[in-house]
């Protein structure tokens, strides 16, 4: 089973991704956001950074990029799809995603380790985990802020496709717990399937002990395991 | 011809660089001002078609691309 | 009106700087070839106040690949592993715009990395600013902090430390220096050098435009005063997203072996990488300025060549290559001309509309810059200042003092600046910010680097020739609490008005401080920059060193000490000299005296590398904790530890001043209570013991750990929001 990493223009986390996957045993690799056919790859990752410089609005330039046809192919025909940070936005910006990205709520990068709930784990990120699982991840965003109009919202949580939330190291949700200012302190969530999902801190920084923190494992494990399960008959 | 798209978040989103702009417009005095939102001016130079057809093609460059329509709302208008 | 004034005069020029170019060249300039003299014998881009000195530090060790001359250092890791690194300021720029300042700062040193070959790894940003009661200085703070956030999170180059101070000298002279590293294997090394007649000079990356035109040479070569507001249009606009492309791009030029030399185009632009190639290859070149990607129309030829427009690089490239370079560069969405040719003779001839609009000896933009010995002259103050001692109390709540002392921003907690820096991209992170120097791995292999970044204006303003040698040696104990030893050093001088002569001795001194520790440590000195003019309204800044400093280490100590591994039971120690006491230029001074002045203790090169290596040997022996003795002294040291870790402490009964003492050469240490530092013949003294949820000191007072994580987490954030 092989994982297609996207690498756009601005992209730069890409390499992380792969050594990541690469550390959990996964078959990752590079493709160039010009690439028109991912045919050959199982499941695809859109990695952090800033694709386009951000420009106009972030994602928004990433999402009409040539690969994102295949992106959205592998969504439909079920394979897993998952996007960290820029690529959260990304898959937002091209409706895979509900839901989208803004300024964090103090106007700052919030670049440093925050603490996830694991809430639903029916989803690719989270089918490893457990409910209830508080994890230490890493987040590093300027605009990592998640709104939906309120329509929006309320069919993401009646669907219960929040996958993490914000919250602190006893797994309690609240504003004070809320980084960035996220409505309902979503960090990540997925499409109703389950197959497409995105998340703002990044698990492939919380792989290693030696860097911190190995709690990114278990949602990158989910990714792989997605991956290894193929499409679900 | 040339047009303004002028994009804004919708209504009852969030929008930080307007609470901030609005804290800090009440921090040096002008206590008179209410919300504050930030919107987006995009100009565009365009040939080739008449107003009704250049507003028509700039409505799909605002809903494809220039406008996240989940989140904001934009108007076009001609200008000198 | 200013037609009366000449035009060599309006540039920034003297008028024997004008003479010696019309000798130069037999001939009065042509106004590109003015333009071009007048950037490149600036004080910024020439160094003609300070290169003559400059030659003292020692540069040489086996593990010096390429020393100081090129864009940056490069030293030897093993195994075909290289490191370069490189410190540069962006000072006047970030007081004029600091978001863009800063912002361009780390775009510039970033290039200066790459260009060598290597991919950019990691930056760190001492940074200084006057007192944050002015909202000014705030305004800068807040500027500097997210154009280094903006600008480096979005390039993707993480930024590992830094540091800040503030002092009132620095309010209308803030010092923004950011160093960058990189790592590269040997066989990517390149260097500027153009060599081969008939080779292409291909300029890469953003197009020009009147950016900066005389930008970071004019304003990092005067001082500033009250007009300093309409310096503003010179100020460069960063594009990281631009840079970005252009990392990618140049890192797969190099690892296709398609460029024979390059260099990065910072001050003075295309005047600067057109004639340093071509005279660092010892050929000449022609340009054509016809090819140049314009982004605004009617550029002169001055002004093309004068530009400062960010994000470009020249490549020398062969004939056969251009094209697979040219395609290259479309890949990665950046224009790509080919702009000149190099040839045989040494000459430098631009031409612009068919007409050669300058002809100059392309190294005598550099070579024969002016070359300034300017008087120096010791303060007549400096007596008067050694004798006015702190005034210290007989007896002191130590508790209390020291809570006011962790009040204080340049001695509380950081994160408000460095939590908006990406310090964690690439996975090489192992010591992260808020420690003392940073550590990272090199993956795939056994290999640690660490790196400090430290200065100190006050104590050099008191003493520059023991504030320089003890900023090494603090630097270099910053490194060594990592299990890293001392490998090779850049620093940043940043001082005043270099035509004043008490300026001049400062410099000097500094610069001697400096180069005698740096030969007592055996660390070579691989680059450096120097900002001079740092003055406002006829006041200077403090001489300011900066020392950036690289350790390394092979293997990494597999479990590195860090501020928050102490727990309960452990016991405290601290290893060096705690004799002579010195209050001068300390932190208690500063903030409970409100006073400056006394002489600083003097270094000792027998302990001073002792304490460096006895601290590296505990670091690889397992030591849970190992922080340097820094501003603050033992209390504020002791008080990180205690409120990183979530322990208190019970200290003995020190005389009151062992806790706030500012002498060299000192190190803590906290280690399981079965343990005893083996530190040889250094003296070595038992603190006291962790535990409890007080920060004890016995009969000096105590205080709450949780008032004092408190007041130590708010010192910034309740200044800034």
């Amino acid at each position: 089973m092989k994982t297609a990493v996207v690498v756009f223009p601005g992209s730069n986390c890409e390499h992380d991704v792969v050594y990541a996957l690469g550390l959990l045993g996964a078959d990752a690799e590079l493709v160039w956001h010009r690439e028109t056919d991912l045919s050959e790859f199982d499941g695809v990752v859109l990695p952090g950074g800033f694709a386009h410089g951000d420009y106009l609005r972030t994602g928004a330039i990433a999402r009409f990029s040539p690969v994102m046809a295949e992106v959205e192919r592998m969504a439909q025909a079920s394979l897993p799809v998952l996007g960290i940070c820029n690529g959260f936005q990304i898959l937002c910006e091209a409706g895979l995603l509900p839901g989208a990205l803004v300024a964090n709520r103090d106007l700052r990068f919030v670049c440093r380790p925050v603490h996830v709930l694991v809430e639903h784990t029916d989803s690719l990120l989270t089918r490893a985990a457990t409910p209830g699982q508080v994890l230490r991840i890493p987040l590093n965003s300027y605009e990592g802020n998640f709104i939906a109009p309120p329509d929006v919202l309320a069919t993401v949580e009646a669907a219960g496709t929040v996958a993490l939330r914000y919250c602190d190291a006893a797994g309690v949700v609240d504003e004070s717990t809320n980084p960035n200012g996220s409505t309902n302190s979503i960090a990540g969530l997925s499409n109703a399937a389950g197959n497409v999902a995105g998340m703002m801190p990044h698990p492939e920084r919380a792989i290693e002990d030696i860097l911190g923190s190995s709690d990114g494992t278990v949602l990158l494990e989910s990714y792989v395991a997605t991956l290894e399960a193929g499409v679900p008959a | 011809m040339r047009f303004r798209v002028n994009i804004t978040r919708k209504e009852g989103l969030s929008d930080p660089e307007g609470v901030e702009t609005a804290r800090a417009l009440a921090d040096l005095g002008y206590d008179e001002v209410g919300e504050v939102h930030f919107g987006r001016i995009i100009t565009l130079e365009l040939s080739g078609h008449d107003a009704a057809t250049a507003t028509a093609r700039i409505t799909e460059m605002c809903e494809r691309l220039l406008a996240n329509p989940v989140i904001e709302d934009y108007t076009i208008e001609e200008i000198e | 009106m200013t037609a009366t004034v000449p035009a060599h005069i309006q540039l920034g020029m003297t008028d024997d700087e004008y003479e010696a170019v019309i000798n130069l060249l037999g001939r009065e300039p042509r106004p590109a070839e003015l333009a071009m003299y007048s950037v490149m014998w600036s004080e910024h881009c020439s160094y003609k106040s300070s290169r003559a000195w400059l030659g003292r530090f020692p540069t040489e060790a086996s593990w010096v690949v390429v020393g100081p001359g090129e864009n940056a250092g490069v030293v030897d890791l093993g195994d075909d592993w290289l490191a370069a690194l490189r410190i540069e300021s962006h000072n006047h720029p970030s007081f004029v715009e600091p978001y863009q300042g800063a912002a361009t700062g780390v775009g510039g040193i970033l290039r200066d990395v790459f260009t060598m070959g290597a991919r950019p790894v990691a930056v760190w940003d001492p940074i200084r600013f006057g007192s944050l009661a002015d909202p000014h200085n705030r305004y800068l703070l807040a500027g500097v902090v997210s154009g280094i956030a903006g600008y480096g999170n979005a390039v993707g180059v993480p930024t590992l430390g830094g540091e800040v101070e503030f002092a009132d000298p620095y309010a209308k002279n803030p010092l923004v220096n950011v160093m960058a590293l990189g790592l590269l294997k040997r066989d990517q090394l390149v260097l500027s050098a153009a060599s081969g007649v008939g080779n292409v000079a291909v300029l890469l990356g953003a197009t020009t435009g009147r950016d900066g035109i005389g930008g970071a040479s004019i304003l990092a070569s005067a001082s500033f005063d009250a007009e300093s507001g309409t310096k503003r249009p010179s100020v460069q606009i960063g594009d990281p997203f631009e840079e970005k492309k252009l990392i990618e791009a140049c890192l797969e030029l190099y690892e296709k072996g398609l460029v024979v030399g390059i260099q990065d185009l910072g001050a003075a632009g295309i005047s600067c990488a057109t004639s340093e190639c071509a005279a660092n290859g010892g050929m000449g070149m022609d340009v054509d300025l016809d090819d140049v990607q314009l982004r605004e129309h009617d550029m002169n030829a001055g002004e093309i060549l004068m530009s400062e427009s960010q994000e470009r690089m020249l490549a020398i490239v062969t004939p056969q290559d251009v094209d697979e370079v040219l395609a290259l560069a479309e890949k990665w969405e950046i224009n790509a001309s080919t702009i000149g040719t190099v040839t045989e003779g040494g000459t430098l001839i631009v031409s612009q509309d068919g007409d050669v609009v300058a002809e100059v000896p392309a190294a005598s933009l550099s070579d024969d810059a002016p070359l300034y010995r300017r008087p120096a002259e010791r303060p007549a103050w400096l007596d008067a200042t050694w004798a006015d001692t702190a005034q210290l109390p007989a007896a002191l709540d130590v508790a209390d003092a020291m809570l006011r002392m962790l009040d204080d921003p340049a001695l509380g907690d950081r994160s408000w600046i460095y939590e908006q820096y990406d310090h964690q991209l690439f996975l090489n992170t192992v010591i992260e910010p808020g420690n003392d120097g940073s550590l990272m791995r090199i993956k795939g292999t056994s290999k640690g680097l660490a790196v400090s970044t430290d200065g100190n204006g006050r104590l050099c303003y008191l003493d520059p020739h023991r504030g320089g040698a003890r900023l090494v040696y603090e630097s270099a104990l910053n490194v060594a609490v990592t299990g890293a030893r001392p490998y090779a050093v850049v620093d940043n001088l940043n001082f005043g008005n270099p035509e004043k002569p008490e300026v001049m001795w400062q410099f000097l001194e500094t610069v001697e401080g400096m180069s005698e520790t740096c030969e007592a440590l055996g660390v070579p000195v691989i680059g450096g920059n120097v900002s001079f003019y740092n003055e406002t309204d006829g006041v200077d800044i403090y001489p300011t060193p900066v020392v950036g400093m690289l350790g390394f280490c092979d293997p990494m100590p597999a479990d590195p000490p860090r501020l928050d591994q102490a727990r309960d039971g452990m016991v405290v120690w601290v290893i060096g000299p705690e004799k002579p006491v010195d209050f001068a230029a300390s932190a208690y001074d500063r903030v409970i005296l409100d006073h400056l002045g006394g002489r600083p203790a003097d270094v000792d090169h027998e302990t001073g590398p002792q304490v460096i290596g006895a601290a590296a040997d505990l670091a690889h022996g397992g030591a849970p904790v190992l922080h340097d003795v820094g501003s603050g002294g033992v209390a504020v040291a002791i008080a990180e530890i205690c409120i990183k870790s979530g322990v208190g402490v019970e200290l003995d009964n020190s005389d009151w001043r062992a806790w706030f003492s500012e002498s060299p050469h000192r190190v803590l240490a906290v280690l399981p209570a079965d343990e005893t530092p083996d530190v040889g013949n250094l003296p070595l003294r038992r603190l006291g013991t962790m535990g409890g949820d007080r920060i004890d000191f016995g009969r000096h007072g105590s205080t709450s750990l949780a008032a004092a994580a408190q007041v130590w987490h708010d010192a910034i954030p309740r200044r800034m929001n």
